[in-house]
């Protein structure tokens, strides 16, 4: 099967191109499955990539112009001739591999971890079904970046837009009925760019391998704010 | 050009759950810290921890941490060391609520406390009724805790470097470790981190294997860095071979699957478990597991085309079980074995999935070596979690007890580095040889010219040591494997990149991360030939039985020479009595 691959190395290259493999695409072969075929044609195609199940994040590549994380991408659902590019809107380190600076930069923006101002309790604060149910959809995220890199607005305004991502944890923790620090959150959500830059153009939810929904988690925010404004 | 160089009080190799538990000790003290991960921290193959925790928290079913220790030495074939295990299972309760303190979402119990679930070689009242002793968020509770730790570091402002690859300990003359040499992916320019202390938490070295559940990035880095400081490595032949990966694959479907309520059929629809573990059947050891699944599929009673695998029934959970409570498993299922587990069962066989030896820590993370008729403290070194062994998982390691072990032990060590720095104020002075000797290593890969690929080598060594070094291991079968792994080791040197250039050069890592797997991969190899006696993972047919009289005693391997030591096991607890071995029955 044919594929074209992205390829841009600082030291060599003025400009990114695409160069052309063949691979032998077997059953159940998945996109990670390609492009470690493609590196073993040529040990200089770089590509980050780890546990190969779609939990750690590392793979999030452009494939025939959606995000997707290439571990759990079957070739089979795939158009020929296959074209990988690496994420848009980042800055290209080396053919696959962009600078994610910005995007872990806006997750840690948002206070990404639980604040408790009570004293601890000896065991574990508790905690219903029902409200960690609310956590689901939520806490799964896998910061491969799919979202925020095919996020019209984040392309837009990568240093003051927070992004789908960034987001998406934020809501995690206002969610979260052991976290005391939603009037501060929300406080910092203010200002026409960290949240409302969101226009639901809903490339996010598209794009994210592990069916979560970024700009549903954004509609939340929002209505928390203003439910606290009335 | 001059070598780049940094100074900090403490050093973490490693961003998996031991280095953030570690990390996150030290982080609310005045010293300055670095952590160093190849991948970015999130990506740590903790991430892949499916099942749970354990701790005996009582939420589900009675439960008190002696039952837990008397299980762990028993799950170990009594190769364990008791005074480990039982501050491990003391431990684990204080521990699980600091985690649950620091954000984990664990899955709950209508009554708000943690849920727990069974998992194998877990009871009631030492070997009693089946026990509910593993806290899970869903099937995903080491993405859970993984990221919450990852958080809370960021919280503390932890100093990561991430993308940063650690190649070798620097070490004086007496054998103290002062640091490492680390390289910078994105740059490809090298960097000298000197520290008071350096704790490895570099994780597993399942690549070693053709077939394995573990991640790429899981190429036995920090044990071959101590074997090439001369330290030793434990108990390398006891390798923990999952009973239940996609078949041909090698992904991870957890015992929680069991634990809920799943089960293991042959060709004929048969439960087979009940033959080879009539009490505890699909809940038995791993080591039991692994090898009924083996003997199934040997003698003909696999499924499939090649009757190569057996099926983990899961369809009469019923959906709403399935969906709640092992969500990730259906996910992955689809997608890689293209089953619906609701409705259909999964193909499933054996695949390589974590080494109980390592690094010789005492349970403060200090790392050991013999001395004298003794043993003495490697000055400046820790290890903990997987790379390291306390030894707490002594022959077979207890699904849950994965996760434990790198949080109790990865935050012992944080503890203790803490007290180190209180009495070491000053770095000691450099040792120029033992950099230049790093940078060696480092530059060899520079030579040009015809030569074998790495992707070459690698293959051949990792299929050998899955023919030669697996589930069933004869005199024969393992000879022959140490002869390939010899021969395939004096061609090293023959290797060659083509990719000489600079930025984010993942050939060159690659590179690396093979001289890391053939220095661990020997050492099981070796370990396993030497040992002649079946326990716990460690299977000989040609020596069936365990033998305690000669060989209830841990493996210490050298590189050098390729030596092997041993050292006894430490059968006395803290504050119990002795668990004395005894047959091992589930």
């Amino acid at each position: 099967m044919k594929f074209l691959v992205s390829r841009y190395n600082p030291e060599s290259d003025a400009d990114p191109y695409m160069q052309e493999f063949d691979v032998d695409v077997t059953r159940g072969m998945m996109l990670r499955d390609a492009l470690l075929d493609i590196k073993r044609q040529d040990e200089s195609f770089a590509f980050r990539h780890s546990c190969g199940e779609g939990v750690c994040g590392s793979d999030g590549v452009n494939v025939n112009g959606t995000n997707k994380l290439a571990c759990v991408t079957p070739i089979s659902e795939l158009k020929e001739p296959i074209e990988v590019r690496p994420f848009p809107g980042r800055p290209i380190i080396r053919d696959l591999v962009v600078d994610m600076t910005q995007f872990y930069q806006q997750y840690k923006a948002v206070k990404p971890w639980l604040v408790r101002n009570d004293p601890m309790p000896e065991q574990e604060i508790l905690q219903s079904p029902e409200e960690r149910d609310k956590l689901d959809g939520l806490y799964e995220c896998i910061l491969c970046g799919c979202c925020s890199t095919s996020c019209p607005s984040f392309w837009w305004n990568p240093e003051k837009f927070h992004g789908p991502q960034a987001l998406l944890t934020a809501w995690r923790f206002l969610a979260d009925s052991r976290d005391q620090a939603s009037d501060e959150r929300l406080d910092s959500l203010e200002g026409p760019y960290k949240l409302f830059r969101c226009h639901t153009i809903m490339n996010c939810v598209e794009a994210c391998p592990k069916g979560l929904n970024p700009t549903k988690a954004i509609g939340h925010i929002k209505n928390l704010m203003l439910k606290n404004a009335v | 050009m001059a070598l780049n160089k940094r100074r900090f009080d403490a050093l973490i190799i490693g961003a998996g759950g031991a280095g953030l538990n570690a990390a996150i000790q030290l982080a609310d003290t005045d010293s300055r810290v670095a952590v160093v991960s190849k991948v970015f921290p999130t990506r740590s193959h903790t991430v892949a921890a499916q099942g749970g925790v354990n701790a005996a928290l009582a939420n589900v079913l009675p439960d008190n941490w002696h039952w837990h220790m008397f299980d762990t030495v028993k799950g170990s074939d009594y190769l364990g060391d008791q005074d480990a295990i039982e501050f491990m299972c003391r431990e684990a309760i204080p521990t699980v609520y600091e985690l649950e303190h620091n954000g984990v979402p664990f899955s709950r119990l209508d009554n708000g406390k943690i849920y727990q679930r069974a998992f194998g070689g877990q009871s009631q009242d030492f070997g009693g009724a089946q026990a509910a002793r593993t806290c899970a968020a869903a099937d995903r509770t080491g993405h859970a805790i993984l990221h919450a730790l990852y958080q809370q570091n960021v919280r503390a402002r932890t100093h990561f470097f991430d993308e940063y690859f650690a190649t070798d300990l620097i070490r004086d003359d007496e054998g103290a470790i002062l640091g490492a040499l680390i390289l910078e992916i994105e740059t490809g320019e090298p960097l000298l981190i000197e520290a008071k202390a350096t704790v490895l938490a570099t994780g597993g070295c399942g690549q070693v294997y053709r077939t394995t559940s573990n991640a790429h990035i899981n190429t036995g880095d920090g044990t071959a860095m101590a074997l090439r400081a001369g330290i030793p490595l434990m108990d390398m032949e006891f390798f923990q071979f999952h009973p239940t990966g996609i078949a041909g694959k090698g992904m991870l479907i957890t015992e929680g699957v069991r634990g809920e309520g799943g089960y293991l059929v042959n060709k004929d629809g048969e439960r087979f478990m009940e033959r080879y573990a009539p009490n505890a059947k699909d809940l038995a050891s791993r080591d039991v597991v692994s090898r009924a699944i083996v003997t199934e599929v040997k003698e003909g009673r696999g499924v499939g085309p090649n009757a190569d695998h057996v099926l983990l029934k899961v369809d009469h959970l019923g959906e709403e079980i399935v969906s709640k409570r092992l969500p990730g498993i259906r996910e992955s299922g689809k997608i890689f074995a293209g089953v619906d587990a609701v409705r259909e069962p999964l193909p499933v066989f054996p695949t390589a999935h974590y080494v109980m030896g390592g690094i010789p820590t005492d349970p403060y993370g200090r790392v050991l070596v013999p001395q004298g008729t003794g043993e003495e403290v490697v000055p400046g070194l820790y290890a903990a979690g997987e790379c390291a062994c306390v030894s707490v998982h002594g022959a077979n390691r207890l699904g849950g007890n994965s996760l434990l072990d790198i949080l109790v032990f990865g935050r012992a060590a944080g503890l203790d580095v803490i007290e180190n720095l209180r009495e070491n104020k000053n770095h000691r002075p450099m040792n120029e040889t033992s950099v230049e000797a790093a940078m060696a290593r480092l530059t060899r890969w520079d030579q040009k010219g015809e030569g074998i690929s790495v992707s070459e080598l690698r293959d051949e060594f990792r299929k050998t040591m899955e023919d030669h070094a697996g589930v069933f291991r004869t005199e024969e079968i393992m000879n022959e494997g140490v002869e390939k792994l010899k021969a395939l080791r004096d061609r090293l040197p023959e290797v060659r990149l083509s990719d000489h250039s600079k930025v984010f050069n993942t050939a060159r890592v690659e590179a690396l991360e093979l001289e890391n797997l053939f220095d661990t991969g020997i050492s099981i190899a070796y370990s396993a030939l030497m040992r002649k006696e079946s326990r716990g993972a460690h299977s000989r047919p040609d020596y069936p039985g365990r033998d305690d009289a000669n060989w209830m005693k841990h493996s210490l391997y050298y590189r050098k020479d390729d030596r092997m030591d041993y050292k006894p096991v430490r059968t006395k607890p803290l504050s119990v009595e002795t668990f004395p071995p005894k047959e091992r029955v589930y």
